[in-house]
């Protein structure tokens, strides 16, 4: 037990934070208990079903809805245009032009730009008549030519997605930090790496999108329950299109089944559904189909990274690096270009690289919209980052832990700033890294590859992903993409209640999808108000009316532990000073001599003096003759707190400032067998070190760093979203697209250390996201494998066959790298 | 086109209760079992067969509730996540999912839970590697499967070797 100072208050007692007390949430769920979004409805609700279209790109010629509506038992179909009719303007765009061009509206008008576009959505009594109408909406398509490959959309004689933005580029701006060009001149080496690609995947939640709207024609209030999991940001982007204020929205989630990120994406869906109600008079279920969810839910930004020029001195430090980035957006921009921003949180990964540019592009193409993904945006870059720190060790023959160690950031080197102005608030990465080479045997490992030799058709590789998870953004980063948006900080709020019968109730605005907020909020309440976190109700979900929120509010951005706890936290001290103040009034007693414990607010060292959180409730609720107006007045108990971290605003212009508070760190190291003959790769040990600040639960935590690492191996090694030159996803259901079962992904060894964050109410750092560590661990150890005069790793997703062309690439072809050096003549790597 | 005629009349056994029902020809027996009954804890998460968050005992066999029509299941007995803990108190696995961190965003659990439920009575001391090999077809995106063998593999010490040497082992 620790004594420390909360925010507000001079001893609060820690003895619930900081300890892996089971899940509240888990007594339902285990039960077949919790409720899903599909699990409800409403009376007199018809199912909705979309129409999507088959083509990657075509002109919308005509639709015939005649035949469904025919049909006994369909009320109503939503065309793309009957759509466009009813809304005002098309949704709220963070591009400026020419981004801010490319319009969309809740439904498909004119032409469709990715397969599975909705053109129309029908309503009917039940999901299989739904189904079975939107087969009868017959559509007549004029096919155009598919735009898939992410450079040659940037170029101008490429076909155009939108004719009236007049180019297929959303957004284009360079980051230019300290003085590459002098690094480039001035470094003993220039590695020179051609091209690196980022894949497509999706984190693919197992409970797809779903929600049941109700536009009420009495009120004009808009229901929504869905497992949406930004709710007020939909309610911003939507809202102005279907002509529905803030206030007559009423977003409600409860458990939800993964979110990930993707859950962020179908506000569209949710927009076609409330003009579908409002054109039907009924209540509309939607529940997404995994064929339909891989095809247009959204998936995760795909990059490549051109011409990297990497200048390093001979010692191993590196001093920058140059690239051109190009980032693919897919059809339409929900939630883009935010992401040509949000990788700068992390300019120079781990390390102290001084001179950067990246000149960034970002384009539309016919596929499937990009959405943040679990490691948003950073993960790219993060993973290119560590692409060039294994490339540089194997080109210039020096130890890839060495050359780590040479650049990270050192743990006296904290508060650090960037090159951007960003701060990394604390860590320790060089013993992180000790700490997962001796969780994964590194050293026998290298030991037993050195054994093994050549000519056993296997090959053993060692390789460490080391990466950030930047939590608790500033919103005011959006002002470098677009410097007109009203955007800055963030923020959480929440209300800690005394109930009625002094029962003790939190709301939180977040929207959590497994990540036990109900747990650890209720260890933050209880150890303020001095019960224990069985006493502690937290509600399941976000629900607008319970006015627990900002416009920020939501689960996503690896920030719970900062905004959301610090939301509960200053709500459960402000709750706590009520009750203080209450009992003082009703023992008698200054409020200094009060102590809250055990459900009790007592007067110190006298017994008999004591009021039970129900004696309390009842004072203020229902007994409340006769108290002193000024006392009622300031104590209602029920408290609502609005954390609001610390940011100013960032500048558009030179593009910098602090873009996120908190960085966690995640060191991961594995081992793999690669068989030459196949191409075949197993994990053989996997170690993950995360260092996220002080814990609140370390087994949930624990949890989370498990499921990013699966996520992640299985990304590396075996989920991918293809489309063919036609814009045909390859990748549409869980047939093709694989998602990593048990006998994929290994056993984790974990290890933490905790840095405490100087900047958060509790120490604390956001961590959900993990960085996507795994893909640069996976990468850097395949690397390893194929060996140091072998190709460059270029591809962030390597199966057999990609893996089997590295091993049995023809020795006169490319390695996809050249290092030039200052002294003597280049050494242009030899194959 | 639509088949709104076509329906049949089945008996099913549906953890313990016998139910008569008219159902749709078309009906999934997941759509009959979450929609008709109300046992929502059998979830949907692909339509391929592929997830397993349907999983449920058909007649003492494991079965995929999104690849069988309730018409075939007429005759069956079957069992649900909901009857795991029919007398109100969690089972060994349930609570062994809890305790061990088992779950996550919970949504895998229920098919996640039947298919340990099953493998428990086919091999009452299975290895991790059994364990891994018998929830290959539930699929779970949070938790990367580690803690979902401990919790299994805890479940087995604490069904067959008592609960005393498992605590003793905690404790230690």
């Amino acid at each position: 037990m620790t004594i420390t100072k909360g925010p507000g208050t001079e001893q609060a007692i820690r003895t619930w934070s900081g300890r892996s007390i089971p899940r509240k949430e888990d007594a339902r769920l285990v039960k077949g208990q919790g409720s899903f979004v599909d699990d409800g409805g409403v009376q007199g609700q018809g199912f909705a079903w979309f129409v999507r279209s088959p083509h990657a790109h075509a002109r919308i010629v005509s639709i015939d809805c005649a035949p469904a509506l025919e049909m006994e038992g369909v009320y109503a179909v939503l065309t793309g245009e009957e759509a466009r009719q009813q809304c005002e303007t098309p949704f709220f765009a963070i591009a400026p032009p020419p981004g801010s061009l490319m319009a969309e509206w809740p439904l498909a008008v004119g032409k469709v730009r990715y397969q599975g576009d909705a053109v129309a959505v029908v309503l009917a009594e039940s999901r299989e008549t739904a189904r079975d109408a939107a087969e009868r909406v017959f559509v007549e398509y004029e096919p155009l030519p598919a735009v898939v490959d992410t450079v040659a959309a940037a170029d101008p004689t490429t076909p155009l997605l939108y004719d009236d933005a007049g180019t297929n580029v959303v957004w284009r701006g360079v980051f230019d930090y300290g003085d590459v060009d002098w690094a480039l001149e001035n470094a003993d080496h220039v590695v020179k790496i051609d091209r690196l690609h980022f894949h497509r995947f999706t984190s693919a939640p197992l409970e797809c999108n779903g929600a049941v709207v109700d536009y009420d024609l009495g009120t004009g209030v808009v229901n929504v329950m869905s497992n949406y999991q930004m709710p007020m940001f939909a309610s911003m982007v939507i809202g102005p299109t279907i002509g529905v204020p803030i206030n007559k929205f009423n977003f409600v989630t409860k458990d939800i089944g993964g979110a990930f990120g993707i859950k962020i994406g179908f506000f569209a869906q949710i927009a076609a559904l409330a003009l579908l109600s409002k054109k039907a008079g009924r209540a509309v279920k939607w529940t997404e189909y995994r064929t339909e969810h891989m095809l247009t839910a959204g998936h995760g930004n795909e990059r490549t990274f051109l011409d990297i020029e990497v200048p390093v001195m001979s010692d191993g430090t590196i001093l920058g690096v140059k690239v051109r980035a190009f980032d693919d957006a897919g059809a339409y921009l929900h939630y883009e270009p935010l992401g040509a921003v949000i990788w700068s949180q992390v300019v120079p990964g781990c390390y102290k690289l001084k001179h950067v540019r990246v000149d960034y592009t970002e384009v539309v193409t016919n596929k499937c919209p990009t959405v943040p993904n679990r490691g948003y945006s950073r993960m790219q870059h993060l993973w290119m980052i560590e692409r060039i720190i294994d490339i540089v060790a194997k080109e210039l023959r020096l130890d890839p832990v060495d050359v780590r160690k040479t650049n990270y950031v050192q743990p006296e080197d904290y508060p650090y700033r960037t090159p951007n102005d960003c701060v990394y608030d604390s860590g320790d990465l060089p013993r992180s890294l000790d700490i997962a080479l001796e969780l994964a045997h590194a050293e026998e490992w290298r030991a037993r590859q050195r054994e093994l030799g050549t000519g056993s058709g296997r090959r053993i590789g060692i390789g460490i992903g080391s990466t950030l998870d930047s939590g608790t953004n500033n919103f005011g980063q959006s002002r470098i993409i677009n410097p007109d948006l009203p955007f800055s900080g963030n923020g959480e709020a929440a209300i800690v209640k005394l109930d009625l019968f002094g029962e003790v109730n939190v709301n939180i605005g977040t929207t959590p999808q497994g990540q036990g907020h109900e747990t650890t909020a209720a260890q933050v309440t209880a150890d303020i108000l001095g019960i224990a976190p069985d006493m502690v109700t937290v509600s399941t979900g976000f629900n607008q009316a319970n006015n627990s929120y900002v416009g920020f509010s939501g689960t996503y951005a690896s920030q719970f532990a900062v905004s959301g706890l610090g939301a509960v936290m200053g709500a459960a001290e402000k709750l706590r000073h009520q009750i203080v103040k209450l009992a003082a009034y009703a023992l008698r007693a200054a409020e200094e001599e009060i102590d809250v414990s055990d459900g009790f607010a007592r007067v110190r060292g006298d017994e008999n003096r004591a009021i039970p959180f129900i004696g309390l409730a009842n004072m203020v609720y229902a007994n409340n003759a006769g108290l002193p107006a000024e006392l009622l007045s300031e104590v209602d108990l029920n408290a609502r707190y609005v954390y609001v971290p610390p940011f100013e605003v960032p500048d558009p212009v030179t593009k910098t400032g602090n873009l996120t508070l908190t960085y966690a760190s995640q060191v991961h190291v594995c081992v793999v067998e690669v068989d030459e003959e196949t191409g075949e790769v197993t994990l053989l040990e996997y170690a993950a070190v995360d260092d996220c600040g002080r814990r609140i639960n370390p087994m949930i935590v624990e949890g989370q760093v498990h499921g990013a690492t699966g996520l992640g191996i299985a990304a590396a090694l075996y989920e991918s979203l293809d489309y063919d030159a036609s814009g045909q996803l390859q990748q549409p259901s869980f047939y093709e697209y694989h998602a990593a079962t048990a006998l994929d992904i290994p056993h984790v060894d974990c290890g933490s250390i905790e840095s405490a964050s100087p900047f958060t109410p509790n120490g604390a750092k956001g961590m959900g996201e993990g960085g996507g560590a795994p893909l640069h661990a996976v990468c850097s150890a395949i690397q390893d494998a194929v060996g140091g005069d072998g190709p460059v790793v270029a591809d962030s997703h390597n199966h057999w066959a990609r893996v089997h062309e590295l091993l049995h690439r023809d020795p006169t072809a490319s390695r996809g790298v050249a290092v030039t050096s200052r002294e003597g003549p280049p050494r242009v790597a030899q194959s | 086109m639509t088949e709104r005629g076509a329906s049949h009349a089945i008996t099913v056994i549906v953890n313990g209760e016998r139910v008569n029902r008219i159902v749709s020809a078309r009906q999934l027996l997941v759509h009959f079992l979450r929609d008709v009954l109300g046992l929502t804890g059998t979830h949907i998460g692909c339509d391929t067969g592929n997830c397993g968050a349907c999983t449920v005992v058909v007649d003492g066999k494991l079965v995929k509730s999104c690849m069988l029509l309730a018409p075939q299941a007429d005759g069956s007995t079957i069992e649900t996540v909901e009857s795991l803990a029919a007398d109100g108190q969690l089972s060994d696995l349930q609570r062994a999912f809890n305790e061990h961190h088992a779950l996550q965003c919970g949504y895998c659990t229920p098919g996640m839970l039947m298919s340990a439920t099953y493998l428990l009575r086919q091999n009452p001391d299975p290895s991790a590697d059994d364990v891994r090999r018998a929830i290959r077809g539930n699929v779970c995106r949070c938790t990367g499967y580690v803690n979902i063998v401990e919790a299994i593999r805890s479940a087995v010490s604490a069904g067959s070797a008592g609960r005393a040497a498992a605590g003793a082992a905690e404790e230690a």
